[in-house]
């Protein structure tokens, strides 16, 4: 079989060379403690009696997760091996890096690998004396039908920002988990892949997806979706996702959206704002209004082709939260 | 006959090499009903278990805990977690000791099927790595000999293509993993093959 190109120097060092570009490029935002290889600090926000956000999971989804640590977002991430949750102890050293004595809450996707690693950096941390408490993000809709069983997708960004703002805004940790939770729960993603990723070490096809094919409701790591069909024209594929959503969202004429349309990795923003208008009319149709609009990569899947669309069906509350200024490495609100 | 921390060093730098053959075969499974990198994950962990026990000095149970933990902040992921709490478990039943006789080893199955339950909360038939352990460590428990208990092993990897997931990353595909062997069960059993064969040699 035929290795997919990447320029990548070796396939074992993809992570760690990766963060030292990141560190060089955002040294005004970002900062890595002394020792702790896998743990990236915001250098702005982490303050005493603030709440700290801490985010985490596999390498690959760049921006996520690492992109969006900085002041008013996350105080830190746990950096894993592409796809892999991060171990224990990077999750430790983020938190105890930025932590301000007001309790630390964990934010990840929701899989079997991270919630295992995060459950021991949660213990670790307790044995410190440090309060840590966990929220998963569930908000890929075709993922399963439990919303507990679900996965978290790009609608992270979305969860994490209202998160965080709350975090910023000095509120209590009780505060900032009912917060997290109302945004993650307020959150749908759907997904459709038009070709595989490839890891940086085989570099090969993760999966087959023959031409002229398109993977409903495939996950961020090329996990198999909900169905697999002929590649239809983009308003089509807008529909059906958007059907989909839609449904989940049960939201009323009058009510507000923040929308993100996605890309995986390898589609071009052409086709995001391509989708993003068909997006519009079917919102506009719905009689639903759009708060915020998001185009572009932000939680992407290596070099997987395909796109994501988010809803966060927004309140008063989130509102507030979402327009709350951030300062992040690849991720800025004024 | 014995087996010494040589032997453990020995066994670890065994498992490192048979995940570095599989790695691209265990990936090429695991694309099937995962993320693909399940290969990359074991390669590295047991390659990190045998850098970690080279550097490691005292008796079989301070060279798994310097094994589990190497394992486990080189992976991370899921097998981190699984195979670091199984590892120690291992340490535990050889013991705070510099040697122990060769038939003591094959219990490291059973320690090893034990911590896996505990820190994955799976039970067998859940089309998961356990589906290889749990064989192999019974058959360890009623005394069969090491061929049956790799066999076991083996068995019970091939049976994970007749399983629907119900944990773990497959567990979103349901039905669409049918057919589909788990590809931590198939390392797994791989793994259990490769102890017999370091056990046999340490018998002869």
């Amino acid at each position: 079989m035929i290795q997919t190109q990447k320029l990548i120097n070796h396939g074992d060092d993809v992570v760690e060379e990766m963060l030292t570009g990141v560190l060089a490029a955002h040294a005004a935002i970002l900062w890595r403690p002394d020792g702790a290889p896998r743990a990236i600090v915001a250098r702005h926000g982490p303050r005493p009696g603030k709440v700290t956000l801490v985010i985490g999971g596999g390498s690959g989804h760049e921006p996520t997760f690492l992109g969006f640590v900085g002041k008013g977002l996350a105080d830190a991430c746990a950096v894993g091996n592409v796809f892999a949750s991060p171990p224990p102890q990077p999750a430790v050293d983020a938190a105890l890096a930025a932590h301000g004595g007001a309790g630390v809450l964990f934010m990840y996707g929701n899989y079997a690998g991270d919630v295992m690693n995060f459950d021991m950096a949660a213990e670790l941390l307790e044995m410190e004396g440090v309060e840590a408490r966990t929220v998963l993000t569930t908000d890929d809709i075709a993922s399963a039908l439990i919303r507990e069983k679900r996965r978290g997708v790009a609608g992270n960004v979305f969860i994490f920002k209202a998160t965080g703002a709350a975090a910023d805004l000095m509120l209590s940790l009780d505060e900032v988990e009912r917060v997290a939770r109302r945004a993650n729960a307020r959150t749908f993603t759907m997904g459709v892949a038009l070709s595989s990723c490839s890891l940086p070490q085989t570099r090969r096809p993760s999966f087959g997806l023959p031409v002229g094919e398109m993977e409903i409701g495939m996950g961020i790591h090329g996990e198999p979706g909900v169905r697999r069909g002929p590649l239809r024209p983009a308003d089509a594929v807008v529909d059906e996702l958007m059907d989909a959503l839609l449904a989940e969202m049960q939201a009323q004429p009058g009510d507000k959206v923040a929308v993100l349309v996605n890309s995986l990795g390898a589609t071009p923003l052409m086709e995001l704002y391509i989708l993003h208008a068909r997006v519009v009319q079917r919102l506009e149709t719905a009689g639903i209004g759009i708060h915020v609009a998001l185009v572009g990569p932000y939680c992407t899947s290596l070099d997987m082709a395909g796109a994501s669309i988010t809803l966060m069906h927004l309140d008063d509350e989130l509102t507030q939260l979402i327009d709350h200024p951030c300062d992040c490495a690849m991720f800025a609100q004024r | 006959m014995a087996f010494g921390t040589d032997d453990l060093r020995a066994m670890f730098h065994a498992f490192a090499t048979r995940m570095r053959a599989e790695r691209d075969h265990l990936c090429q499974l695991d694309g099937a009903v995962g993320d693909a990198d399940h290969g990359i994950a074991m390669a590295q962990g047991m390659a990190a278990a045998a850098r970690a026990v080279d550097d490691a000095e005292g008796t079989l149970q301070d060279l798994c805990n310097a094994a589990s933990k190497g394992f486990l902040n080189a992976v991370g992921a899921s097998s981190g977690p699984l195979y670091a709490t199984g590892i120690l478990r291992a340490g535990k039943s050889l013991g705070a000791v510099t040697e122990v006789p060769t038939d003591q080893v094959l219990q490291i199955i059973v320690a090893l099927r034990d911590g896996i339950v505990h820190r994955g909360k799976a039970v067998p038939g859940q089309k998961t790595m356990l589906d290889a352990w749990h064989p192999a460590a019974e058959a360890v428990l009623q005394g069969l000999p090491l061929h049956d208990i790799i066999r076991c092993g083996r068995e019970g990897a091939e049976s994970t293509k007749n399983m629907v997931a119900t944990l773990g990353r497959a567990e979103r595909l349901g039905a669409r993993s049918l057919g589909h062997l788990d590809p931590g069960a198939v390392s797994a059993a791989m793994l259990i093959e490769t102890l017999g064969a370091v056990i046999d040699q340490c018998r002869a």
